[in-house]
């Protein structure tokens, strides 16, 4: 058939579009909205303002008196707010301009916040404003969690709060925090276990919580009864109501000092200003394209190499992202991350890494463009479960990060440093159950803020320093947690020995912990991360990645009792407790990091390790008296002094032979002569056409980004695919305890048949 | 500028358009070809680096990486036999072009730059290079 419809005239066309606008079913995530990373163009208004002379101390009062009242805001919510994450510093403030661009965030908090903000509040504008049923107008505020509407992840919070003038709608401005519980299918608002967007828990789009400055009840008391902690619901929602408020005061106050004018002047001349800066410091890059290829090991379910690959390529001022060939979306998995999440993780990447004093705006990305594949885990479609969205998210960081230091080393002007990987997962429990006073909770422990530092070109890396995605962020005194929940922390911020990542200057390293429930009915923990066969976080310029870490379970005993009655037999260290198995009775084991809420009788412990950065350099350029200093401290053993670092020392007073370890490092060099063989003759042996087939293995193979592997699973069982990102059919995994079940059947029959042939 | 410092161990001589080793002044390949190409290359079981802190023969996961899953491919320079890169990599996946640099733009970007150009590692932190080598080979082969 020929499109041979006549068009409609200009009164038709509108009529048309109302028609369908005012038809529309279900105003589910705006791709127009959610695609678009950038600030808009400027309004009619602002391009009127700008073009008569600018006040630049007017400029500089609104921007100063800005981030003064959002750090004001920042620490209003993390003094009063109930959640563990608000305590920590998780979370942010942010300011808008009244089109929704964000201008800035807090100073202190969660930096990618800045890159996800805004397209919550495109939404309203664009559906709600003429919406007669809903509105803009003094006095609300807006509720939304969602991330295919623009968050981080779900468990995340947001307040976002119009600012009128004189009755002239002229800025936004928003609070959000991480909650935490969210209703979703595991308490703590992160299922590792989701395997449908409906396990997420709340799925909220922007909708009016205060109107006109009154609270809708009705509408809290659904929230409340959505999530497992409705006390909770209640305090934050204030708690970041009241934030908002003191932010919408600041601004109406600097208002009434420059000017209506002014301030939307100011407003946009802040974004330009960022965009400008930003496409200045892009053009010191060297041209060129750089390529990093990372791995995940887990769906969190179970483990399975998962693709991330990133090749930035940089022309004059502008910055090209591709994340095309990654691992594709898995439909009943939570690490998918929305495009908008993936971009949070690029974003911080920049305002932690690259840039970390430019000002936190949505402009800083207007240079940047971002190549992925829809249908794949980083850009998936909107019925992919987002439990752990933070997988995806967390390794869209690290391939920026991973990079920066290859783009800018030869840059004269720096603006960060020259860093090995920071550690990018969140190795912690998170928790649900009882408390000793009886409450319901679900949360998560903070020590994820614990996270090994990378390496630099210049120094060590710190250990367990902060969070790649807060620089400020805290892990809490657990004396003072375990006030408020029924576990204690029985080896608790020891560095775990030899959880380095080597090099001429060593990754920062991460703790211990060993975690047992007590005096409570019900209890459970969760863990949500991965990197227990393939490591999480490599090195860089030589430099050796973080190992493989492993959970640890010790069950069976009540390590309370053991402790009252035999204390001797207790070991404040996880090597030991599980090479030398004191606690008689017990069963020891080690998994995978991705389990889902597994309940805890008192006394049975849980285990894991912080991560490590990536270290820097070769080893053999480190100096001997810093090894040293290293084993002094039990960071690390006397083998790896010598096996790793080619030290030679006394093992008693750990006195290093100059000579001998100079020797011993010259001979290490040398065999590397010996052993190393050219590139083409290695790569001849080495490369093959596909992944291994006893890997399930998920993304593309080598540069070819175009074609995706994966395993599928059909009736019959496994099926191995290779195929565009386009025609790959949904992956949906089974259950794991459905295989291992399955496999016992299998062994039980064989077991029965070969009895009965044995007995015939 | 006519070494440019691209990495802790390695330049570009924008003259003979060649990538350098920093260590001992070898040279690796064309600047505009893969500098992999000109190092020698080793496949490293990770359980030689990671070592498994916990009984492999009672547990599953060690701190090791699973060598089926992972491995530790070695860069080194055939000059001096610095580490000059290291990558994991699950078995049989071809290394990474990691830096594809568009020699013409570099040698346009770093015209006005002297020879002794001053190159930070860091914002607050400005070091001189050639104090940084691990000989006392300045540049000159
Ligand atoms: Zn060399």
């Amino acid at each position: 058939m020929t499109n041979d419809r006549t068009p409609y005239s200009p009164e038709e066309q509108i009529k048309v579009d109302e028609f369908l606008a005012g038809a529309t079913l279900f105003l589910g995530p705006d791709p127009e909205i959610m695609r678009d990373h950038k600030s808009a163009a400027r309004t009619p208004l602002e391009e009127e303002l700008l073009s008569r002379p600018i006040d630049s101390d007017a400029l500089d009062k609104v921007r100063k008196r800005i981030v003064a009242g959002l750090d004001e805001a920042y620490e209003m919510m993390e003094q009063t707010g109930a959640a563990p994450g608000a305590k920590w510093g998780d979370l942010t403030s942010a300011v808008y301009s009244a089109g929704g661009d964000l201008v800035h965030i807090s100073s202190g908090g969660v930096l990618a916040f800045a890159s996800v903000l805004h397209y919550p509040v495109r939404f309203i504008n664009k559906y709600w404003a003429q919406e007669p049923s809903v509105g803009i107008h003094d006095g609300d505020a807006f509720i939304h969690n969602d991330a295919r509407y623009g968050n981080i992840h779900c468990t995340d919070q947001s307040i976002i709060i119009p600012v009128f003038h004189e009755g002239e709608l002229i800025a936004w401005v928003a609070t959000v925090v991480h909650e935490g519980e969210n209703g979703a299918k595991e308490p703590g608002g992160m299922p590792s276990s989701s395997e449908s967007a409906f396990d997420d828990g709340l799925r909220m789009p922007p909708f009016k919580i205060f109107e006109r400055g009154v609270l809708r009840r009705d509408l809290l008391t659904f929230l409340q009864n959505s999530v497992r902690e409705p006390k909770l619901q209640y305090q934050d929602l204030k708690v970041k109501y009241y934030a908002a408020l003191r932010i919408k005061e600041r601004v109406l106050a600097v208002i009434d000092e420059v000017g209506r004018d002014a301030f939307i002047v100011s407003m946009r001349k802040s974004l330009e200003d960022v965009e400008a800066e930003a496409r200045r410091r892009v053009s010191l890059i060297p041209d060129g394209t750089y390529r990093v290829n990372l791995w995940s090991d887990s769906t969190l379910r179970e483990n399975v190499l998962l693709k991330y690959p990133c090749a930035i390529t940089i022309r004059g001022d502008q910055m090209i992202i591709d994340w095309r060939g990654a691992a594709p979306q898995f439909l009943n998995r939570a690490f998918n991350s929305t495009l908008g999440t993936s971009k949070c993780g690029m974003n911080q990447g920049i305002l932690a890494f690259l840039w970390p004093d430019l000002p936190r705006g949505i402009s800083v990305m207007n240079s940047i463009e971002v190549l992925t594949d829809t249908g794949s885990c980083l850009d998936p479609t909107d019925d992919a479960p987002l439990g752990q969205s933070l997988q995806g998210a967390f390794k869209a960081f690290a391939t920026t990060q991973a990079l920066w230091s290859k783009l800018t080393f030869s840059c004269q002007e720096k603006f960060g440093a020259i860093i090995a990987p920071w550690f990018n997962q969140i190795n912690t429990f998170l928790f649900g159950g009882i408390t000793q006073h009886q409450e319901f909770v679900g949360n998560v422990c903070a020590d994820l803020n614990g996270m090994g530092g990378g390496a630099r070109a210049y120094r060590d890396g710190e250990h367990s320093m902060a969070p790649f995605f807060a620089a400020m962020a805290d892990i809490g005194e657990q004396e003072i947690i375990e006030e408020d929940v029924p576990f204690m922390q029985l080896i608790s911020k020891k560095i775990k020995r030899d959880n380095q990542g080597f090099g001429k200057f060593r990754g920062g390293m991460g703790y211990e912990m060993a975690l047992a429930a007590k005096d409570t009915p019900f209890w459970g923990f969760a863990a949500v991360s991965s990197g227990s066969k393939f490591p999480a976080t490599p090195g860089l310029f030589g430099g050796y990645g973080c190992p493989t870490l492993p959970l640890a379970k010790i069950k069976g005993v009540n390590v309370f009792e053991q402790m009252k009655n035999s204390p001797e037999n207790w070991q404040f260290d996880f090597e030991r407790l599980l090479n030398e198995q004191p606690l008689p009775g017990a069963k020891y084991s080690t998994h995978h990091m991705g389990m889902a809420l597994e309940l805890a009788n008192e006394g049975d412990i849980f285990m894991m390790c912080q991560g490590s950065g990536g270290g820097y350099g070769d080893v053999l350029e480190r100096d001997p008296a810093e090894v040293m200093a290293d084993v002094e401290a039990g960071y690390i053993s006397s083998t790896t002094a010598r096996e790793i670092y080619f030290c030679v020392f006394d093992a008693d007073t750990l006195a290093v032979d100059s000579r001998a370890t100079e020797a011993a490092r010259n001979a290490e060099r040398r065999a590397r002569l010996e052993r190393g063989r050219p590139y083409a003759e290695f790569v001849e042996d080495w490369v093959t056409e596909a992944p291994p087939q006893t890997v399930p293995y998920y993304g593309s193979w080598g540069d070819d980004n175009s074609t995706i592997h994966a395993t599928a699973w059909a009736a019959t069982g496994p099926i191995k695919l290779a195929l565009p990102m386009s025609q790959m059919p949904p992956i949906m995994l089974p259950d794991p305890k459905d295989l291992a079940i399955a496999g016992l059947q299998a062994e039980n029959e064989a077991l029965r048949a070969a009895a009965s042939r044995g007995d015939a | 500028m006519r070494f440019v410092p691209m990495t802790e161990y390695l330049q570009i001589d924008l003259e003979t358009e060649r990538w350098q080793c920093r260590r001992c002044g070898r040279e690796i390949a064309s600047a505009r070809e893969n500098y992999k190409t000109g190092l020698l290359v080793f496949d490293r079981d990770p359980r030689e680096i990671h070592r498994p802190l916990i009984d492999p023969q009672r547990y599953e996961f060690t701190f090791s990486p699973d060598p089926q899953w992972c491995r530790i491919v070695e860069f080194y320079c055939p000059g001096c036999g610095t580490m000059v890169e290291v990558e994991y990599l699950p078995p049989g996946h071809p290394p990474t072009y990691d830096m594809e640099i568009d020699i013409d733009a570099l040698r346009a970007q770093k015209a006005g730059l002297d020879d002794d150009a001053v190159i930070p590692l860091g914002r607050d932190l400005p070091v001189n290079f050639s104090t940084q080598a691990h000989s006392n080979w300045t540049g000159e082969r």
